[in-house]
């Protein structure tokens, strides 16, 4: 506990940065970055869309990653560390990707004048948010604490194998997702890169600091356990 | 507009929401661990001491 309550004053500064970045991130998304080279405004409003879309994207991709290490670092040191973070990144990643799905479709619903369509991209975003959702479930099933981290560990390592399908879909398929980098029509341009590469950064940081705060959480409900432990032994 | 508006709103309901989740639990968990630790020094006094 003593260690925990040293670094408070870190993760409090480091909570207010995330705030401070965030407000700088949705001024340069909002008002800061130019238009798109789009024709209607509805068009030009909802490509501003993608600044927090994709870097809620990125941030779901970052976390499955951390996720799948920490797997290959549970089975290897059988360390409940390792778990601890798996499952904490595990957790943010699927909110992440659930914001991804629905600012997703909120963008779909102007620029291709539907909700949701069943395309390679879409679809496999919505498969590794289930996947994800399973893993948590899976969790939640197994008592065994050891079990349960191992049979995570494993699960998480499988489920990664979404987020390079996921990645490489809008080139592998002729999807109707928007390649984002390099295009005319609904693409970046090199004026909108900095309100979009603060985005990612601001979105890395927001992550980091989530996973302090959720780690916390689960190192809490190990001291419960100890005592438990502690009270009936 | 009022997409680019319903876009934020959500992506922020969700950031927000797992914040607040995070910390609601964490309240939980550190009144229990308070309640824990009360019970955990009470069993340690000798009987006539409790």
């Amino acid at each position: 506990m003593e260690r925990t309550d040293r670094r408070e004053p870190l993760l409090i500064a480091l909570t207010a940065l995330s705030g401070a970045m965030v407000l700088v991130a949705l001024y340069l998304a909002l008002l800061g970055a130019p238009d798109a080279n789009l024709q209607s405004e509805t068009g030009r409003y909802a490509q501003r869309i993608i600044y927090f879309h994709i870097a809620t994207a990125w941030v779901g991709f970052l976390a499955f990653f951390v996720t799948f290490v920490s797997g290959i670092g549970f089975l290897r040191t059988q360390d409940r560390a390792w778990d601890v973070v798996a499952l904490s990144s595990a957790e943010i990643g699927t909110v992440f990707m659930l914001g991804v799905l629905i600012s997703g479709s909120i963008w779909a619903r102007p620029a291709w004048g539907v909700w949701w369509v069943w395309d390679e991209r879409l679809t496999i975003s919505l498969i590794q948010f289930l996947i994800y959702v399973g893993y948590l479930m899976l969790r939640s099933s197994v008592e065994d604490p050891s079990r349960r981290a191992r049979f995570a560990a494993v699960y998480g390592i499988v489920a990664f194998v979404s987020v390079p399908i996921n990645f490489i879909a809008i080139r592998m398929w002729r999807t109707q997702h928007p390649l984002m980098f390099g295009t005319e029509e609904g693409g970046l341009g090199p004026n909108m890169m900095f309100a979009f590469f603060f985005s990612l950064i601001t979105f890395t940081v927001w992550y980091v600091t989530l996973m302090w705060h959720r780690i916390r959480l689960e190192r809490l409900r190990d001291d419960v356990e100890a005592l438990k432990l502690e009270l009936m032994g | 507009m009022s997409y680019l508006v319903a876009a934020y709103a959500v992506l922020w309901a969700i950031s927000f929401g797992l914040v607040f989740s995070i910390l609601l639990r964490q309240r939980r968990i550190r009144s229990e661990l308070d309640t824990l630790r009360v019970m955990v020094e009470d069993d340690a006094l000798p009987l006539d001491e409790r």
